[in-house]
């Protein structure tokens, strides 16, 4: 087995497209009514490209959990990209399914940074990662059991309060499941959301890493979430092995991710997109050409004049728990 | 009173304790599924880095990964798990291997992941932030001497050090105490000031020159670096054979700070650490010359230009800030 890990979140460079050519961006509720566009990661070894030639990008997406210091050169470096640029939080470790509920002083902390970055919107994951005050620093994948999305969405709501901000949660790659569980992954992600009446940031390549290890149709996942709830999307490249397929971060997003993407878009409007590169870091210009590649799909969905979903309209909104399944 | 027929209460299982709940119906189940999964995912992996086949009560730990993950055409549950297993080992190990270059340099490869096993089985991670994992790393090294025997005491100043600089890198600064803010106190109250040191400033009493140790680590990692980009390969293989000679007992006295987004290393006397010791504790301007100065050894006038130089450099690097 690669002494090889899932990366989080990364980034890339985009230009702008004018305005008045984004007349279906779903600007909604989860993600604070804007239309971001397509944003990177800010990564430390693009810092000094940013910082010194100062790329056109839509928006930046950070790691909260980097920022969430007192002092010193992570929060220079944030301020001087913050005078510049928008900037979008994400978090690696709120573990909104811990059954533990989550941190106290790591809410304060997180309010903190959103307080100076003003970020429109926060996401963090779908899963858990520490168990009676210990950390694993892992996406682990959560129990789909209704007691499981209660709990999950109560801890949500909480976090939601405490910030007075928007959420959506990610749905996370996985390489195993549960016995208990009582249902499929994305009909747990729709419960969880209803019932903490939150956002959806949908990662493709999320999808299709597990699809592949689980066995299940990417397709089915896309077509049944509740679009109208989508508010951001991230891309990424993953890596195949002989018996599954990891989320690495560290490669150029796969054609069968593009497809499914070009597929969500079509499903949810233009979506404020991330391309995510973790992991074998390369140039800014090269994440960047690669981040281009989204206008690609977003400009047909843009030509297709897409609506924005609204609730209960959205094709393959799921099925109402307890109904059979077909 | 007498207490009910038992035929109400439920038979006694018999058999082992299940190890992983059956369903998850509630947040207590929710929690003991997720403690289940915790305990399989952070036991340490075997030496060639896969999960252990044993369980710590005998039984085959694929028995135990069977109660909690489903298999499925490719994977079994142990497989399945081992992925998780791995993955955290890889990532916590890895954390600490970028931390602590000094450590790794004086114990090599094998005995820093043997002591960072150890460390993280006892001292798993209690932070969102991988940031904190070497937190208590130099408490652990003096609790559990046998990780780093024959260098114990090395090792515990090199991880107090490697600590300070994770500190030093983005702790608090406060606004500068400036020439400005002393013009404000009159003279005669100048003894009884109260100066603050900044938080990100680390001050620290060791017992090896660590600090130079450091620095010829990294200078050996860089040139190592330039001789893997070389096409010299008897080079390449001189320089991974010289390895850096480990400091010899020395009281030494070094604040670790930062300016302008760098960390530096600076040497003190030991009368100028006591006297920003003293000024951290919250002793007034007077007490901490008094604490730090020794009273028959110099002329007070040998030691008034000495006291000047250093409050100037202070002030220079911003050490001084406003309460």
């Amino acid at each position: 087995m690669p002494r090889q890990f899932p990366r989080k979140p990364t980034s890339r460079g985009v230009k702008p497209l004018p305005r008045d050519s984004v007349p279906f961006m779903p600007a909604n509720k989860f993600n604070g009514y804007t239309d971001y566009g397509i944003g990177i990661g800010l990564r430390i070894p693009h810092y000094d490209h940013i910082l010194s030639r100062k790329p056109t990008v839509d928006w930046f997406e950070i790691i909260s959990e980097n920022f969430m210091v007192d002092g010193g050169r992570p929060l220079e470096v944030l301020d001087q990209i913050l005078a510049q640029y928008r900037v979008v939080q994400h978090g690696v470790a709120l573990y909104f399914g811990s059954a533990d509920g989550p941190n106290r002083e790591h809410l304060r902390r997180l309010k903190t940074l959103t307080k100076r970055t003003k970020t429109p919107w926060l996401s963090d994951h779908l899963c858990w990662g520490s168990v009676d005050g210990t950390y694993s620093h892992d996406l682990l994948p959560m129990p789909y059991t209704r007691a499981a999305a209660k709990r999950t969405a109560e801890n949500i709501r909480m976090v939601r309060d405490y910030l007075e901000l928007p959420i959506a949660v990610e749905n996370v790659s996985s390489y195993t499941e549960f016995h208990v569980s009582e249902m499929t992954e994305w009909e747990f992600l729709t419960e969880v959301v209803e019932l903490a009446d939150c956002g959806i940031l949908l990662d493709v390549n999320n999808i299709y890493v597990s699809s592949k290890n689980h066995g299940f149709n990417p397709y089915d996942y896309v077509d049944n979430v509740p679009h109208h709830r989508v508010a951001q999307m991230h891309i990424a490249g993953h890596t195949k092995f002989e018996k599954y397929i990891l989320d690495t971060h560290d490669h150029p997003v796969l054609d069968p991710v593009w497809k499914l993407y070009a597929h969500a878009i079509k499903l949810c409007g233009v979506t404020a997109t991330l391309l995510e590169w973790d992991d074998k870091i390369p140039s800014f210009d090269e994440v960047h050409n690669e981040a281009l590649k989204a206008h690609e799909f977003i400009a047909e969905a843009r030509e297709a004049k897409i609506p924005a979903p609204r609730s209960g309209l959205a094709r393959g909104r799921a099925r109402p728990l307890g109904a059979p399944r077909t | 009173m007498k207490r009910a027929a038992n035929k109400a209460r439920p038979a006694r299982r018999s058999g082992p304790t299940p190890f992983a709940p059956a369903q998850v119906s509630s947040t207590g189940e929710l929690a003991d599924l997720q403690r289940a999964m915790w305990r399989v995912i952070s036991r340490p992996l075997t030496d060639d880095s896969r999960m252990q086949p044993r369980w710590s009560d005998g039984r085959p730990t694929s028995a135990v990964a069977k109660q909690i993950a489903k298999p499925n055409d490719r994977l079994t549950s142990f497989e399945r798990l081992e992925i998780y297993n791995r993955m955290y080992w890889f990532r916590v190990l890895d954390s600490l291997y970028d931390d602590c270059p000094g450590l790794r340099a004086v114990l090599g490869d094998k005995k820093f992941i043997a002591l960072a096993e150890a460390y993280l089985v006892k001292c798993p991670s209690i932070s969102f932030t991988l940031r904190n994992l070497p937190s208590r790393l130099a408490q652990f090294i003096r609790q559990y001497p046998r990780y780093t025997r024959p260098h114990t005491a090395l090792c515990h100043d090199l991880a107090r050090f490697e600590w300070a600089r994770v500190e030093v890198f983005d702790t608090a600064a406060n606004p500068l105490f400036t020439v400005n803010d002393l013009l404000d106190i009159p003279a005669a109250r100048q003894g009884r000031l109260k100066l603050a040191l900044q938080p990100y400033l680390q001050l620290l009493r060791l017992d090896h020159p660590v600090d130079d140790f450091i620095l010829a680590v990294k200078q050996r990692e860089a040139e190592l670096l330039r001789g893997d980009a070389s096409n010299a390969p008897s080079a390449r293989r001189r320089l991974r054979e010289r390895k850096v000679t480990l400091p010899r007992r020395a009281r030494t006295y070094v604040a670790v700070h930062r300016l302008e987004g760098q960390i530096y290393f600076k040497r003190l006397e030991p009368a100028a650490y006591r006297i920003l010791i003293a000024l951290r504790g919250g002793a007034t301007l007077e007490q901490a010359l008094a604490t730090g100065i020794p009273r028959a050894k110099h002329s007070r006038a040998d030691w008034a230009g000495r006291v000047q130089d250093w409050f100037r450099n202070w002030m220079e690097l911003g050490w001084l800030c406003r309460r």
